[in-house]
C-alpha cells in the first residue's frame, strides 16, 4: 500500500469501487473485461448446474476458475478505482477551499462606491466586488483597480504570495484564495459552479474522462484480439469435440477449460490496466501542480517537436538588472557609480533597484549616506527620462537618443565615445541607460536580461528529447540573437507582435509539426487555443486560461518538460503492457493446450513443457497467474513506464527486451510456481 | 549409402541457395520495371484502349470511387466465368464434350478464380472445356492477378500522397498491369516452359496403344490442350489453378528440372519485385529492401525446414530398415530440393500450384506450407502479399510507436483508431474465416464425412481448405471430397470475403494514408527501416498468426507428428 501511496480508507473504498464497477452497464466501457466478466458468469451457472448435480463434471475445478475469472474483473476494476480515488482525493484537498464567504459588492467600481454584503455563491458573472486586505476573494475575476498580494496556495500549495494588479497580464485572482495585502475591485468573470475551482475539481473527481482517439486505436486491437481467441476457443472445443467423437478416447475440453482458455489469451492485462494509465497519467501531473484539461493534450505532449516560449517571464525573469557600468567622458567609476545611485534615488521599478544596488555594493556605500531630501523628476512619455533634483544638482538617467536630445537642449557637449559604449552594450543583448549630472554625461548602465535560473539545461533537456524550442520576444534582432545564444533557444523570432504568434503557430502545424505553448496574457490567447498543447500560468488571464489545454498551477514555463516525460510514459506504458500482454500467451498455449488435449492425445503432453503433472491445477495456474499480473503491474500502470530522452530506436529495443522477451518468460517461471504452491494445498 | 546422401545433400543445397540468389537478383530488375509502367506518363497503345472504353487516363479516383470499379468489375467478371462454366456444354471449343459445371462447382470455380485462388473442386482434363480453361480461367488468371497489383499500386500511392482524397485510376493501373507486366512476361514464360515440353495446342485428347504385352490392347488417354499459355500466367499471377488435376506434377505442365526451377522463379517474380516498388515509389529504399529481408528471412526460415522434415525418414520405414527420406508424395522427377521449394515458393506466393501430394507428406512438411498459407506475407500473392504485410507493418509500428512514447504513426503518418479497424480487419480476416468456417465444418455431418481420413489427420486436411481458400491460396491437400455444396459453398464464402473484405479494408487505408498530413522527420520518430523494427515485425506476424491458429494446429499436424515419432 505504501507503494500505492495511499491508506487504508482509500483503498477501501478502492475494493468498494471495483465491486460497484461490475455492473454490466460501466464495465461495458472496457469490452475486453465486460466478455470476461460475461465468462464468469456462463462459469457461475455452470458451477450451480454442477453443485446440483444437473452437469457431472469436476466441481472443485470449475468452483476456483470461477472465482479467479471473476477475481480477474474486480482486480482490473480495483486499479481503475484505486486511479480514481486518488485524484479523488486530491479534489477533497480543493473543495475544503471552496467555502461560501460575505461579498462586498459594488455598485461602481470605485473604492468609494457604497457596497452591499451578499453571499458570495450569489456572485454572477460581471458583478463588481470590494476585496479588502484579510478577505478570500469570493470568485474568479480580474483586478479592475489596485494591486494586491494574494495568498494561492488554495489551489498552487505555493504558500509565497503572488502580485495580482490592474492593468497587467496578472490580474486574474481565482476565487478562494486569499488577499494578504492590499485593496482591489474585482469584476467577477464567472458564475458559481463554473469558476476555475470548480472545473478543476470536477476535472480530477469526474474521472471518466473521454477515451482518447490513441486509446481508442488500441482498444480496436484489443477487441479485435479479444474477439479473434473467442473464435479460437470455440474452434477449440469443436475440434476436441471432433477428435474424441472418432477416436472414443477422453473428453472434449469442458466449458470451464475453454473459458480458462479464453480469458488466458484475451488481453486482459493491458485492458485491465488502460483506464488506470490514462487516469495515473493525470494524476501525476497534478501531483506536479499540472492541471491537464483533457487526455489528449498529455499525449500530444508526448509528441510535441516545437515549443513556442514568450521571452519575458519564460526563459528570462521578468526584468532586467543592472550588470556593468561604463564611464565616460573622462569621468571616473566613482563618479559614475554615485552618478548612477543618486539617479535612481526616487526610482522604485525593478530595474531602477537593480541599479540602485549594484552600484551601492560597487561603491561600498550605506543606506544612510544617501540623501533623502530630494525632488522627484518622475518619468514621462514626453521626456523619457527620470531623475532628481538634490542638492541643486540634477541627475537624470534615460536611454541614449533622449538623453542625447536632453543634454544637447541645455548646451552640454556629448562625449565621443558614446556612441560605441551604447552600441557595445546593446549588442550582447542588454540595454544601455545614460547618466547625465546637470549637463555632462557620467557613464552608461548595462540593463540587462537575466536568464531563469537552470533555463538552458531545460531547454537542452528538451532538445534530447527532440522539442525544438522558439523564442518569441518584441526585441529587436539583435538582442533577440544574443538572449537566444544564451539561453540556447534553437530559433527566435524578434520584435513578433501579438498576432504574429497565431500566425506563427499555424505555419508550423501545417508544416505538420505538433506545437507546444506557453502563455499568460491575453493577447496569446487565439494563438493558445491554436496550439495543439497550450499551457496557460495560473498567473495568466482568465482569457489566456479558458484557450489552454493545460494549466500550470506553479506558473513555471518550464513544466513543459513534465508534462512531456508524463505524456511519453504513459504512452510507453500502453505499448509495454501491450506487448506484454500478448508475449505471455506463449507460455499460456504451453500450459492449457496439452492440458486439455492430452486426455484424448497423451502424445501431446510433449508440449508440456513446464511438466505439469495435473491437468487441472496447471490451467488453474494459468488462470491465477493472469488475475495476478494486474495488481502486480497496477503500480507500474500508475507510476507510468520508465522514460528517458534517448534515441527511439534505443528506447524501443529496451522495451521489447523488458516487456517482449520479458513477457515470453515470465509466466513460464511464475505459473510453474504458482503451480507448486497451490499443489501444497490440494495434496 | 550415407556418404552419398550427403553428396545428393551439399547438391540441395546449392540448388536452394542459388535459388535464393536468383530470385534476389530479379527483385531489383522487375521492381524497377514496375515503377517505370506505373510512372510513365503514357506507354504505347494504351490511349487506344482507354479511347474505346471512354475511359479518361487523367481523372483519379477517391478510395470509394475506386473501390467500387474494382469490386463491379470483379463481380462483372465472376459472372460471365460462372455462366461459361455453367453453359460450356453449348459453347464452341469442346472438342470432348464436356456438360455444363453444376451451379454449385460453377460458382465455387468462378469466385475462386475471380479471387487469384484458383482452388479447383474438380481436375481440369475431365470437367473443364477449352473454351472454359482459356476464356474463363486464363482471361481471369490475368485479371484476377491485375486486381492484386492494383490493389497493392493504389496503397503505395496513398501512402506516398499526402493531403488529396485521390489514390489514382482504376482503369488505367490494371491496364497497365495487364499489358505491360502480366502480359509480356507470361509471353516470354510461356515460350520458355514450351522450350522444356509443355504443350500448347488446341488438339483433341489423343489415344495411344500401350505397347506393354500385359496390357495389350489397352488404350491410355492423353490430354492435350493450350496448356503453356495458362501455365506461365498460373505462376506469375500466383494464380496456381492447373490446366490438369496434377497440377505442376504433371510431365505436360512441368516437364523437367529446369522448368520447375523456372515456375518457381515465376511465381515469386512479381510479389518480390512489388517491395522494391515499393521502396521505389514511396521514396524509401531502405523500407522496401527491409519488407523484402522479413518476407525473405520468413521464407528462408521455412525453405530449409521443410526441406529438414522432408528429409527425414519416417519411423515406420526405419524400422524395417530402410534408410533414406520419406519421398511418399513427391515426384522424383525433382527430388526432395526440388519438391520442397516448390512448396515452399507456392505456398509462400499463396500460388496454390503444387508438384507433389501435400496430404502424403510428413506432418511437419505439410504444416510449413499452411503456415506460410496462413500468414499470407511471405511474399505471398502478386499484390496481396505486399499490401497485407503493409497491414502488418501498421499494427507493428502502432505498438512500436507507442513504447518510443509518441502517439503512433506509419511512415510519418497519424494512426487513427480507424486505420487500426482497417488493418486488423486486413491481417485477421482470414483467421477468422478459418476458425468460423471449420468449426461449423466439424459440426455437420456433410462436413465430417468428406474427410477421408478421421483424426488429427482430418483435422488437418479441412484446416489446409479453408486456409488455402481464405487466404486465396488454392493449392489443396487432397484427401478432402470437396465437390459437393457444403464445401463448395463454404469455400466460395472464405475465398469471396478472404480477397474482397481485405481489399476494401486495404484501399480504405490507401484513402485514409492519402489524405493524411505528413509529419516532419525528426530523430524521434521510430524508424520504420531499422533492423529492430524488422525483427519487431517478424515477431508480431508470427505472434498474430500462431496465436490464432496453434490450438487448432496443436489437434492437426503437430499431433500428427508426435503420433508418429513419438511412439518410438
Amino acid at each position: 500500500m505504501v507503494v500505492l501511496g495511499i491508506d487504508r480508507k482509500l483503498f477501501m473504498s478502492a475494493v468498494i469501487g471495483a465491486f460497484k464497477k461490475l455492473n454490466p452497464i460501466e464495465l461495458w466501457h472496457n469490452p475486453v473485461m465486460f466478455s470476461v466478466e460475461i465468462g464468469a458468469s456462463i462459469l457461475t451457472v455452470e458451477f450451480f448446474l454442477e453443485l446440483l448435480g444437473v452437469k457431472k463434471a469436476i466441481l472443485w475445478f470449475t468452483g476456483w476458475t470461477t472465482l479467479w475469472l471473476w477475481l480477474t474483473v474486480i482486480l482490473s476494476n480495483f486499479a481503475e478505482s484505486l486511479s480514481e480515488i486518488r485524484g479523488k482525493a486530491r479534489a477533497e484537498s480543493l473543495k475544503t477551499y471552496k467555502v461560501s464567504v460575505v461579498a462586498k459588492k459594488l455598485k461602481e467600481p470605485s473604492f468609494d462606491s457604497p457596497f452591499e454584503e451578499v453571499s458570495s455563491i450569489d456572485l454572477r458573472k460581471g458583478d463588481i466586488v470590494l476585496v479588502q486586505e484579510g478577505e478570500i476573494i469570493p470568485g474568479d475575476g480580474e483586478i479592475i483597480e489596485g494591486a494586491a498580494l494574494v495568498n494561492e496556495a488554495a489551489v498552487t500549495g505555493e504558500s509565497a504570495p503572488v502580485l495580482r494588479e490592474a492593468g497587467s497580464d496578472r490580474n486574474a485572482v481565482i476565487g478562494g484564495t486569499k488577499v494578504v495585502a492590499g485593496n482591489v475591485i474585482i469584476k467577477i468573470t464567472a458564475n458559481p459552479g463554473e469558476t476555475f475551482l470548480d472545473k478543476m475539481i470536477g476535472m480530477i473527481e469526474k474521472a471518466k474522462r473521454r477515451k482518447t482517439p490513441n486509446e481508442i486505436a488500441l482498444e480496436v486491437v484489443l477487441v479485435s484480439l479479444t474477439g479473434l481467441f473467442l473464435m479460437v476457443v470455440v474452434n477449440f472445443r469443436v475440434l476436441s469435440q471432433y477428435l474424441v467423437e472418432v477416436t472414443g478416447k477422453g473428453k472434449p475440453a469442458s466449458i470451464t477449460t475453454i473459458a480458462a482458455l479464453f480469458v488466458c489469451l484475451a488481453p486482459t492485462t493491458i485492458a485491465a490496466l488502460l483506464p488506470a494509465i490514462g487516469i495515473a497519467g493525470m494524476d501525476r501531473l497534478f501531483r506536479r501542480n499540472v492541471v491537464a484539461l483533457s487526455g489528449r493534450a498529455i499525449e500530444a505532449a508526448g509528441d510535441v517537436n516545437v515549443l513556442l516560449l514568450d521571452k519575458t517571464g519564460t526563459i528570462t525573469l521578468g526584468n532586467r538588472m543592472a550588470s556593468e557600468f561604463i564611464p565616460v567622458g573622462g569621468h571616473t567609476m566613482e563618479e559614475c557609480l554615485w552618478a548612477a545611485i543618486m539617479s535612481s534615488i526616487a526610482d522604485e521599478t525593478p530595474e531602477g533597484k537593480s541599479i540602485m544596488e549594484l552600484a551601492k555594493k560597487s561603491l561600498g556605500v550605506r543606506s544612510d549616506a544617501i540623501p533623502k531630501k530630494v525632488k522627484v523628476i518622475p518619468f514621462t512619455s514626453e521626456t523619457k527620462i527620470s531623475g532628481v533634483e538634490v542638492e541643486g544638482q540634477s541627475y537624470r538617467k534615460g536611454a541614449y537618443s533622449a538623453v542625447k536630445d536632453y543634454v544637447e537642449k541645455l548646451g552640454g557637449t556629448v562625449p565621443p565615445e558614446l556612441e560605441r559604449v551604447v552600441s557595445k552594450i546593446a549588442m550582447t543583448g542588454a540595454t544601455p541607460l545614460v547618466i547625465v549630472k546637470d549637463k555632462d554625461i557620467i557613464g552608461v548602465v548595462a540593463l540587462k536580461d537575466i536568464l531563469k535560473e537552470g533555463i538552458k539545461e531545460r531547454l537542452s533537456k528538451l532538445r534530447k528529447m527532440g522539442i525544438k524550442s522558439i523564442m518569441i520576444t518584441g526585441d529587436n534582432p539583435l538582442t533577440a540573437a544574443a538572449i537566444a545564444k544564451e539561453a540556447g533557444v534553437d530559433d527566435f523570432i524578434p520584435e513578433a507582435k501579438p498576432e504574429d504568434k497565431l500566425k506563427l503557430v499555424r505555419d508550423l502545424q501545417k508544416q505538420g509539426y505538433i506545437v507546444a505553448m506557453t502563455g499568460d496574457g491575453t493577447n496569446d490567447a487565439p494563438a493558445l487555443a491554436q496550439a495543439d498543447v497550450a499551457v496557460a500560468m495560473n498567473a495568466g488571464t482568465q482569457a489566456a486560461r479558458e484557450a489552454a489545454n493545460i494549466i500550470d498551477l506553479d506558473s513555471d514555463p518550464s513544466k513543459l518538460l513534465e508534462i512531456v516525460e508524463v505524456g511519453k510514459s504513459m504512452l510507453i506504458t500502453r505499448g509495454a503492457l501491450t506487448t506484454f500482454s500478448i508475449a505471455n500467451d506463449i507460455a499460456k498455449y504451453f500450459v492449457i493446450v496439452p492440458a486439455a488435449v492430452s486426455p484424448i492425445f497423451p502424445q501431446l503432453d510433449v508440449l508440456n513443457i513446464l511438466r505439469l503433472e495435473d491437468p487441472y491445477l496447471a490451467i488453474l495456474s494459468a488462470v491465477i497467474f493472469n488475475a495476478l499480473v494486474i495488481p502486480a503491474l497496477t503500480p507500474l500502470a500508475l507510476k507510468g513506464a520508465f522514460y528517458k530522452a534517448v534515441s527511439p530506436n534505443k528506447l524501443f529495443l529496451y522495451n521489447v527486451f523488458i516487456y517482449g522477451l520479458g513477457g515470453i518468460i515470465a509466466p513460464f517461471i511464475a505459473i510453474k510456481a504458482i503451480y507448486h504452491l497451490i499443489e501444497l494445498f490440494v495434496r | 549409402m550415407e556418404r552419398m546422401i550427403n553428396h545428393l545433400q551439399v547438391a540441395d543445397i546449392i540448388f536452394l541457395v542459388s535459388f535464393i540468389v536468383v530470385l534476389t537478383i530479379t527483385t531489383p530488375i522487375f521492381g524497377t520495371y514496375i515503377t517505370k509502367v506505373f510512372t510513365a506518363r503514357t506507354l504505347l497503345g494504351e490511349g487506344l484502349i482507354y479511347r474505346f472504353f471512354g475511359i479518361d487516363p487523367e481523372r483519379e479516383m477517391d478510395w470509394r470511387t475506386y473501390t467500387f470499379h474494382l469490386i463491379l468489375f470483379n463481380i462483372v467478371g465472376l459472372l460471365v466465368m460462372f455462366f461459361i462454366l455453367l453453359l460450356q456444354g453449348f459453347l464452341p471449343l469442346n472438342p470432348q464434350g464436356f456438360k455444363g459445371f453444376p451451379w454449385d462447382l460453377a460458382l465455387n470455380t468462378a469466385v475462386s478464380f475471380t479471387t487469384n485462388t484458383n482452388w479447383q473442386a474438380y481436375s481440369g482434363e475431365n470437367t473443364a472445356s477449352y473454351l472454359s480453361q482459356m476464356l474463363g480461367l486464363t482471361v481471369q488468371n490475368f485479371l484476377s492477378a491485375a486486381t492484386g497489383i492494383t490493389v497493392a499500386i493504389a496503397l503505395i500511392r496513398g501512402l506516398s500522397r499526402s493531403e488529396t482524397p485521390y489514390i489514382g485510376n482504376f482503369w488505367v493501373d490494371i491496364t497497365r498491369t495487364t499489358l505491360y507486366i502480366l502480359l509480356p512476361i507470361s509471353f516470354i514464360g510461356a515460350i520458355f516452359l514450351m522450350s522444356q515440353g509443355v504443350v500448347q495446342n488446341f488438339d483433341p485428347y489423343l489415344k495411344i496403344s500401350l505397347v506393354d504385352p500385359a496390357l495389350n490392347g489397352k488404350e491410355q488417354i492423353i490430354p492435350m490442350g493450350p496448356v503453356a499459355s495458362q501455365e506461365a500466367i498460373k505462376l506469375l499471377g500466383t494464380n496456381g489453378g492447373g490446366f490438369f488435376g496434377a497440377n505442376s506434377a504433371h510431365p505436360f505442365e512441368n516437364p523437367t528440372p529446369l522448368s520447375n526451377f523456372f515456375e518457381c522463379l515465376l511465381m515469386l517474380l512479381i510479389p518480390t519485385a512489388l517491395t522494391y516498388t515499393f521502396g521505389k515509389l514511396t521514396n524509401r529504399p531502405r523500407l522496401g529492401w527491409l519488407i523484402f529481408g522479413v518476407m525473405m528471412f520468413l521464407f528462408i526460415t521455412a525453405l530449409f525446414s521443410e526441406y529438414y522434415f522432408m528429409m527425414k525418414s519416417h519411423p515406420g520405414f526405419s524400422k524395417m530398415g530402410i534408410v533414406g527420406p520419406y519421398v511418399e508424395g513427391q515426384e522424383t522427377r525433382f527430388g526432395v530440393a526440388g519438391s520442397s521449394l516448390f512448396v515452399t515458393v507456392s505456398c509462400s506466393g499463396e500460388v496454390g500450384a503444387v508438384n507433389g501430394m501435400l496430404d502424403s507428406y510428413l506432418p511437419v512438411g505439410g504444416m510449413i506450407p499452411f503456415l506460410l498459407m496462413a500468414s499470407g506475407v511471405t511474399f505471398g500473392g502478386v499484390g496481396a502479399g505486399l499490401y497485407g504485410m503493409v497491414a502488418y507493418m501498421i499494427i507493428a509500428a502502432f505498438i512500436a510507436g507507442l513504447m518510443v512514447g509518441r502517439v503512433p504513426e506509419f511512415l510519418r503518418k497519424k494512426l487513427t483508431p480507424r486505420d487500426m479497424w482497417a488493418s486488423v480487419v486486413a491481417t485477421i480476416t482470414s483467421t477468422f474465416l478459418i476458425l468460423i468456417l471449420s468449426s461449423i465444418a466439424f459440426r455437420s455431418r456433410i462436413g465430417v464425412s468428406s474427410i477421408l481420413n478421421h483424426g488429427p489427420h482430418g483435422i488437418t486436411e479441412v484446416l489446409y481448405a479453408y486456409t488455402s481458400a481464405a487466404n486465396n491460396n488454392g493449392s489443396a491437400f487432397a484427401g478432402l471430397s470437396a465437390n459437393n455444396l457444403f464445401y463448395n459453398l463454404t469455400t466460395a464464402f472464405a475465398m469471396f470475403a478472404g480477397r474482397f473484405v481485405v481489399i476494401i479494408a486495404i484501399l480504405y487505408l490507401a484513402g485514409s494514408f492519402a489524405k493524411k498530413k505528413i509529419v516532419p522527420a525528426s530523430s524521434h520518430n521510430l524508424c520504420e527501416d531499422s533492423f529492430i523494427f524488422g525483427i519487431w515485425l517478424i515477431f508480431v506476424i508470427l505472434m498474430i498468426n500462431v496465436l490464432g491458429l496453434f490450438p487448432a494446429l496443436s489437434m492437426g499436424p503437430i499431433l500428427e507428428h508426435l503420433l508418429i515419432y513419438a511412439a518410438r
